[in-house]
């Protein structure tokens, strides 16, 4: 029994305990998944696009030359230039600008709108999913009947009641979305609640709180953050949509929904005003949809370490 | 081994396929050879990665490649004088091998069963296809081997559902659709490994009788040993991709010459438990009194217009006693309620009526706050390392959350304590910041006894924490158990439905059978005479080396 090939296979029995050897750092989950995405160039590409993006949304009033409301009825619409490198609109402001700042609007809308979703759609699912029962009943009826209603009344009818506000209109689209959220996270918590380390935790002695924050609420980031991902798209077609219907966002300011809107109507005439916004915003989704599925292969933790 | 190479169905030369990974490729099978012929039975041995199913399916063309890559061999398959290089044929000629001249039987039935499809539709698909046959001649030959391999009523259950059959007849019914297109080499991946033992005889006894019957070669893929020596006529061991060794039954179980084989033999439990320096106390008081304990699961909701179902009694009316310092082994069958026993003991189920009690005070009243304090005092071990860690934890968090939630230790001073646990459960200092799914699955048992200990509980309840594991494995983890019951005098519940393991580890035992302990005592004295014959049948069917 003490031939050296014997020993090389019982790599269950540990080498004595060395009280000074530097403790390895594990590699994480999260790290296996990065590994993963870096190996998916489209993703890899969404997320470089993505990342650009936001910077330079972020960085718009420095980099323009123009104002977004800076008229020049003179010029009125013209195509693409030397001076306006994607042209003018109709009351000749620079549509770069435009789009620039209304990148600000989408992403905001895109970002603020889906964390509130995240925000309500994980807590509440996780909580009816932990709880089960008569709760867990109540909670996802409440769900199918928010479901039920036309979102587009309730949003007007939130427009009509507190008037128009980009806060409210961030609240709103979140208000809808987390509905999804919330089943998705019930459906993993249900299922994760079965598994015998959240048993272990039980009998540890864990109260329900530190069980849903420590050991539930960890265990569902990654279909939460895949879902995340493919959300933000979605509200950004949802503000789009809402701008388009005169419900969104108001002129003089911008949005890619807005610019698009303005566009279908002289597209006829000025083909640039609805080319170079769409493009933007197709770019944008592009990029979130190959980073979504690139996170979703990344973090499905049946994929194996290659 | 290579005496007659005339009569073999099946023979391997110099097979070797790796596995293309990031880290580069890993060997998978290293230069594999052995051979079977007709009315024989090779069994492969190996532990879990040694290779041994991914020898077996690549001659069938079922290793997907990428990332396997089939390096080189030679798998020559011989049926009625033709000779056929299985590893060189196309997927048009293997198809016709495939559920024809060549069966498969898998571990689980069930997932081998298309649960739309009656059993007896699924029978005569491959006699339609491979034979010509018309419906009538199929069905009737189908109901046939039914009846051949031990279904009873076979013309009606002909016509049933695989959800309508328990696990052993599943399994023979898996067995009667390998046989059907009479091939002529049988192989079986592990067909008992998800069977309770007394099936287990059953199915294998069956196996024998049908190979035995119909000149098949057998080539029978396991883990274990025990029951391999029941059934084969050659054994080749198996390890790293690697056949170490590969014999004679009889010679490679009385003479193993290859130091792995002596280790794995070794390595099966067997015997009684070793004689340990402080033995329980019969005349202590006990620690943990169970009386009458009774739980009940109701079965899904009352319709509209039905009653609601009868509800499961998974425990009737159990009462027993664990003393201080005592393992009392805990053994049934599946469904015969033992898990349920454990986690309404430990109140990770409320039981629907009787007492538990822990040092004289009464926990089934008590609320979740108010269990709290004794949770500390009670602890349990669960079956499957790779479920029962949370997988975003480290080894810290997992070892420290315990010590932290119960203010054992503070942030500041958990580190040494956790520490501490390492050196105890036998985990390397530097494993400290790794996640779960680096570890093998023994190590994660470790880290899962480690988070038991941490609270330096009293009673310990120790749900089926060797099975999952290879036997090597199981042995070592056994030794760590018994060797942390007597360094911290602890008291263990241990459940699980492998009698040998039991025998080894418990003082005292108690048999379970349909929600019921119907017969209990001191292990060695139980295993000499059992009284019920239940347990006589139990007893009997456990294979031996």
């Amino acid at each position: 029994m003490s031939s050296p090939e014997i020993n090389s296979t019982q790599q269950d029995i540990d080498t004595p305990p060395t009280p000074l050897a530097p403790a390895e750092k594990g590699s994480s989950l999260w790290r296996d998944a990065w590994h993963r995405l870096q190996k998916n160039k489209m993703a890899l590409l969404g997320l470089v696009v993505m990342v650009a993006m936001c910077i330079i949304a972020l960085l718009t009033p420095w980099i323009t030359v123009y104002g977004y409301e800076e008229q020049n009825l003179l010029l009125g619409a013209s195509p693409p230039s030397a001076a306006h490198w994607l042209g003018t609109d109709t009351l000749g402001r620079d549509l770069l600008t435009r789009i620039l700042y209304g990148s600000r609007i989408s992403l905001a809308v895109g970002f603020i709108a889906t964390a509130v979703a995240l925000l309500i759609g994980v807590i509440y699912g996780t909580v009816a999913g932990y709880m089960g029962g008569r709760i867990d009943a109540a909670m996802m009826r409440l769900v199918d009947i928010l479901y039920a209603l036309p979102f587009m009344i309730f949003i007007i009818l939130l427009m009509v009641i507190f008037g128009r506000n980009i806060l409210l209109l961030f609240l709103a689209i979140g208000a809808v979305e987390w509905l999804t959220m919330a089943r998705i996270v019930r459906g993993q918590v249900q299922s994760l609640r079965q598994q015998e380390f959240v048993e272990a935790a039980v009998s540890i002695g864990l109260g329900p709180w530190a069980i849903i924050r420590r050991h539930l609420i960890p265990n569902t980031l990654g279909p939460v953050i895949v879902y995340t991902t493919l959300t933000i798209p979605s509200v950004m077609l949802l503000e789009s949509f809402l701008s388009f219907l005169g419900l969104g966002i108001q002129p003089p300011q911008s949005s890619w929904g807005l610019l698009i809107s303005y566009g279908v109507e002289t597209m006829e005439e000025y083909p640039w005003l609805l080319i170079f916004p769409g493009l933007a915003l197709s770019l944008t989704l592009f990029a979130l949809n190959f980073l979504g599925d690139g996170l979703r292969d990344a973090l499905d933790p049946r994929a194996s370490k290659d | 081994m290579s005496e007659d190479t005339g009569q073999n169905v099946l023979s391997v030369d110099d097979l070797s396929i790796s596995f293309k990974t990031r880290d580069g490729s890993s060997k998978a099978v290293d230069a594999v050879n052995f051979h079977i012929a007709r009315g024989e039975t090779l069994a492969i041995v190996g532990e879990s990665g040694s290779g041994k199913s991914v020898t077996c399916y690549s001659l069938l063309g079922l290793i997907p490649q990428p990332p396997g890559v089939i390096e080189s061999g030679v798998a020559q398959f011989t049926s009625q004088g033709q000779q056929r290089d299985l590893l060189r044929s196309d997927k048009q000629a293997l198809r016709s091998l495939l559920g024809n001249k060549i069966a498969l039987i898998f571990q689980d039935p069930m997932t081998c069963l298309n649960p739309y499809l009656t059993i007896g539709e699924q029978l005569i698909e491959p006699l339609c296809q491979h034979k010509n046959h018309t419906r009538e001649q199929a069905r009737n030959r189908a109901i046939e081997l039914l009846q051949e391999v031990g279904i009873k009523n076979a013309e009606a259950r002909f016509t049933s559902y695989p959800h309508e059959f328990s696990g052993g007849m599943r399994q023979r019914v898996m067995i009667a659709m390998a046989l059907i297109t009479e091939p002529e080499l049988l192989i079986a991946d592990e067909p008992t490994t998800a069977l309770d033992v007394t099936i287990q005889a059953q199915i294998l006894d069956l196996l024998d009788k049908l190979k035995k019957q119909r000149n098949i070669a057998l080539i029978f893929i396991s883990h274990d040993l025990s029951v391999v020596a029941s059934i084969a006529d050659r054994v080749a061991v198996m390890r790293a991709g690697k056949i170490v060794e590969a014999g004679k039954t009889q010679q490679i179980f009385k003479q193993p010459r290859h130091a792995y084989t002596q280790q794995l033999l070794a390595s099966v439990p067997s015997g009684a438990k070793p004689a340990q320096a402080c033995q329980p106390n019969p005349q202590a008081p006990a620690l943990l009194k169970i009386e009458h304990l009774k739980t009940v699961f109701e079965q899904g909701k009352a319709g509209l217009f039905s009653a609601r179902p009868a509800p499961t009694i998974a425990v009737n009316d159990v009462s027993f006693e664990l003393r201080h310092h005592e393992i009392l082994g805990l053994v049934g069958e599946s469904g015969s309620g033992k898990s349920t026993l454990g986690r309404s003991v430990i109140q990770l189920i409320k039981p629907t009526a009787g007492r538990v009690q822990l040092d004289g005070q009464e926990l089934t009243q008590l609320s979740s706050k108010q269990l709290k304090p004794l949770r500390q005092r009670m602890q349990m071990i669960f079956q499957d390392p790779y479920a029962s860690l949370n997988p975003r934890m480290t080894v810290f968090d997992t070892l420290a959350e315990p010590l932290l939630y119960h203010r054992i230790a503070t942030r500041k001073n958990v580190t040494p304590r956790v520490l501490a646990l390492m050196d105890d459960v036998g985990l390397a200092h530097a494993a400290i910041r790794k996640y779960p799914h680096e570890f093998s699955g023994g190590q994660r048992q470790r880290i899962a006894i480690g988070r038991a200990i941490a609270t330096k509980p009293e009673v310990i309840i120790a749900d089926e924490p060797v099975s999952a594991l290879d036997v090597t494995i199981q042995a070592q983890i056994l030794e760590l158990i018994l060797a942390l019951v007597e360094r911290h005098n602890l008291s263990m519940l241990f459940i699980s439905h492998d009698l040998s393991v039991v025998r080894t580890i418990a003082d005292r035992v108690l048999v379970m059978h349909q929600g019921q302990v119907i017969e209990r005592g001191d292990t060695e004295t139980l295993w000499a005479a059992p009284q019920e014959s239940y347990t006589q049948s139990l007893l009997a069917a456990v294979p031996h080396l």
